[in-house]
């Protein structure tokens, strides 16, 4: 038996231990303004993203050499498991994934405290400070509540194995570049607090702010995105969103994230919307902080709710409340002192972000209200509900339509004055084209159309349109564009695309049940499905029944499908894997049901027009983001900040830098 | 605009945003929020039999019956005391079978039969819908594992 695994456990009170001197040393010395304190933050967040990191690759040696006297491993792992899933294994459950998520919070502040050089010591230290009380909480618990090192006595032969819906490719990136995201969001919370702290909020904040914001935001899109594509193809039967509880808690700060950075830009441009920029960067990421919350005390049902504790939720309770709490007091004495006069005109960018930001705020309000919604019912004893997809579908719909319409006008609007009338006349034909496209096109494409659906693609193609245009102006006329503009109006088109493709698969989108036999060709959708062949095989930790599906249209060979029925053999449990056959204009999909007697099986065959879009669309999104993030503005007021800082060093002659990077 | 137009207008956005919303979310929650039952609700009787709901409860042993070659089944739902037959068209999900916990939604037909639009089981076997583990506690049985 190695002794690993206690190693495991010490490096992670070593990097507690480090956590609570980042957390302490640095606000104290920002405080009283004493360097030498202040000098602890780097080296301590360096040093304790390598103790975690220690930690980390420990667990994940246990899954890869099958150390099932570890009770982690033993449930959730298997021999026979493939290694590449005994690595996601590691966090394919709760205490693996609470791991997962300290490392990530780790490498982030790493990254603050190698990146933020330019920044004053005292704001570098105060960041660093809340970074450091935030991994205390999140170490605490995880030691106290969800310790991944716990010894099974005896040891297991062999593990429980991994729950088969998890074991897919998808799902080995997917929760990382969620935690990445999310946590990300701590940085900008540890921005905002830092500011309150000081006092100092001033546009220079917002510029350093703002690229990590954008950071975390892409990440979420991306995780969000991979998460929708996984439910599609692996649970969904070809839903790609359920408004599952958990998809809501990552959905939520996605919004609040989305908001913050469109108000950071005012804050940055104009020194504008200061206090509302912080209470979006503490709802951002208490939102996580709830979504984290709701996931793992059990509270809430969901597909993706890991086994339950009422002492864990009872701890990330009170984490959270701390945390809130403490940030909005802060708040509430900061915020009335920060708000810059400073005047803008009705139709100006200002307006439209400001638009932005309440209906974002709304749409991010009306999820978190339907998704407590159950738990207050059941509170008060009126009863157990559940609220169903169409209600959350109609109350995001209805703030996100004005918000794709605005989206096209506000992005040409210029800041302070506003020039409505001229952006509504340089861009008459395109809003005229989205019209006729959008009220025609589904008439002639699918033959049918409604007041909803037209105003869905009209909206997205006017968005995309809208952001199309202005950089295909600047490219002909040879004019330069700024990143940040560039990476705005990619990010917009990938919106509209994403708008597109998601009107488009609700309102055309084809599901029909079926029971299909060999020699019994069905149809649906004006696809010909016919059985040719059932064949078993054997996984590598399951066997299989793959059905042999010939698609055909008109007569003409469309596709061969190949979905399967497994059964994995540790859990006895049955999975559905879909055939598909994907193209940008439409996916075809065939799931097998179950056997119904007389060599007949059910099965589910879907068409769903455009719906590679969606990820697509998320994708440009993402991409856009960075582009932003890369703006010259971000990286050259690097050697800005040094010379400040060296002037800064010249006052203050005492400090001593240090520089661990 | 000056700071107070300012003001006004975010503040005006907001209370008209707020009440749009609001209203819009009342009617939305009214209609599309499912009740839950209990299986002993609906043999006495209590159960609206106008509006969709949602039920639970155990698979029951050997309960499942199709006509072979169709998507139309049967089968029966137990809380350990009370029992409602099901039916539904379609698939089922993968979890689906004797003992386990599923809800269903839908509403009661004249014959007290209940029709489902949809069964859902969840994706872990040794996972018991809160529901029906309360259920099942009601009755007297301890559904533990």
């Amino acid at each position: 038996m190695s002794i690993l695994p206690e190693l495991g456990q010490i490096a992670l009170l070593i990097a507690l231990a480090l956590a609570a001197l980042q957390g302490v040393l640095p606000l104290v010395g920002a405080h009283r303004g004493d360097p030498a304190m202040m000098s602890f933050a780097r080296p301590a967040a360096l040093a304790q993203f390598g103790f975690v990191l220690i930690a980390f690759l420990i667990l994940v040696n246990a899954f890869v050499s099958n150390d099932f006297s570890l009770q982690y491993v033993a449930n959730n792992s298997n021999s026979q498991l493939p290694v590449q899933f005994r690595v996601a294994a590691v966090w394919g459950a709760h205490e693996g994934s609470m791991l997962l998520w300290i490392l990530i919070l780790t490498v982030w502040t790493s990254a603050v405290a190698l990146r933020s050089h330019s920044l004053p010591l005292e704001m570098a230290s105060r960041v660093l400070g809340v970074l450091g009380l935030l991994s205390v909480g999140t170490l605490l618990f995880t030691l106290f509540t969800s310790n991944p090192f716990l010894r099974l006595q005896p040891a297991a032969r062999d593990g429980a194995d991994l729950n088969p819906l998890l074991q897919d490719p998808a799902l080995i990136i997917h929760p990382p570049m969620l935690y990445v995201g999310y946590v990300g969001l701590s940085v900008a919370f540890a921005f905002a607090i830092a500011a309150m702290l000081s006092g100092q909020l001033d546009r220079q904040w917002a510029r350093w702010t703002r690229p990590w914001v954008t950071a975390a935001w892409v990440f979420l899109t991306l995780g969000i995105s991979l998460g929708s594509w996984w439910a599609y193809y692996e649970l969904g039967w070809g839903g790609w969103w359920f408004w599952d509880p958990v998809e809501n808690a990552s959905f939520m700060p996605w919004l609040a994230a989305t908001a913050l950075f469109h108000s950071l830009a005012v804050t940055e441009t104009r020194g504008l919307f200061k206090s509302w920029t912080l209470l979006l960067a503490i709802m951002a990421f208490s939102l996580s902080l709830l979504g984290t919350f709701l996931v793992r005390s059990g509270i809430l049902v969901s597909v993706h709710a890991f086994a339950s504790d009422p002492a864990r939720g009872y701890f990330i309770l009170v984490f959270l409340l701390l945390v809130i709490g403490v940030a909005l007091a802060l708040y509430a004495w900061r915020a009335p002192s920060l708000d810059t006069q400073a005047g803008f005109q009705a139709t100006s960018r200002e307006t439209f972000l400001l638009l932005n930001n309440v209906l974002l705020v709304i749409a991010a309000s009306l999820i978190l209200i339907g998704t407590l919604y159950p738990l207050f019912v059941e509170a008060l004893g009126m009863g157990k509900v559940s609220v169903g997809k169409e209600v959350f579908e109609l109350v995001f719909i209805i703030p996100m339509l004005p918000l794709l319409l605005l989206i096209g006008i506000g992005m040409h609007s210029s800041w302070r004055t506003g020039n409505l009338a001229s952006v509504l006349r340089d861009y008459r034909w395109l809003i005229a084209a989205s019209l006729l496209v959008g009220v025609v096109g589904p008439l002639l494409v699918f033959g049918s159309n409604s007041v909803l659906t037209a105003c869905g693609i009209v909206a997205a193609l006017w968005v995309m349109l809208a952001s199309a245009g202005a950089p295909l102006k600047l490219v002909r006329q040879g004019k330069p564009m700024t990143r940040a503009a560039a990476g705005m109006h990619l990010a917009h088109f990938g919106v509209g695309l994403f708008a597109l493709g998601a009107t488009v698969v609700s309102s055309f989108g084809i599901e029909a049940d079926r029971s299909i036999a060999a020699g019994k060709p069905v149809t649906a959708a004006g696809y010909t499905f016919e059985l040719k062949s059932l064949e078993e095989g054997q996984g590598p930790n399951y066997a299989f029944l793959q059905g042999v599906i010939e698609v055909t249209r008109d007569g003409e060979p469309v596709a061969t499908l190949f979905p399967q029925k497994r059964r994995y053999r540790q859990q006895e449990s049955l999975m559905t894997e879909a055939g598909i056959d994907g193209r940008i204009s439409r996916d075809v999909f065939v799931a097998l049901g179950d056997a119904l007697g007389n060599d007949a099986w059910s099965v589910r065959l879907q068409y769903k027009p455009l719906i590679r879009l969606i990820w697509l669309g998320t994708i440009v999104m993402a991409l856009g983001g960075l582009l932003a993030m890369s703006d010259r503005r971000y990286r050259v007021h690097v050697k800005a900040g040094a010379a400040k800082r060296t002037e800064e060093a010249a006052v203050v002659p005492a400090v001593t830098v240090t520089d661990s990077a | 605009m000056t700071p107070k137009q300012q003001r006004m207008l975010s503040v005006g956005m907001l209370v008209v945003g707020i009440a749009v919303v609001s209203a819009f979310t009342i009617g939305a929650f009214r209609e599309g929020t499912g009740f839950y039952y209990e299986l002993d609700e609906i043999a006495n009787g209590t159960a609206p039999l106008d509006r969709s709901i949602r039920v639970g409860g155990l698979v029951q042993e050997g309960s499942l019956l199709r006509e072979a070659g169709s998507l139309t089944l049967q089968f029966t739902l137990t809380d350990t005391v009370n029992t409602l037959k099901v039916l539904y068209t379609g698939v089922l999900p993968d979890l689906f079978r004797d003992g386990q916990g599923i809800i269903a939604n839908g509403h009661i037909n004249n014959e007290g039969v209940f029709v489902a639009e949809e069964v859902l089981a969840k994706h872990d076997e040794d996972y018991m819908p809160p529901e029906v583990a309360d259920s099942l506690e009601r009755q007297g049985y301890k559904a533990d594992e």
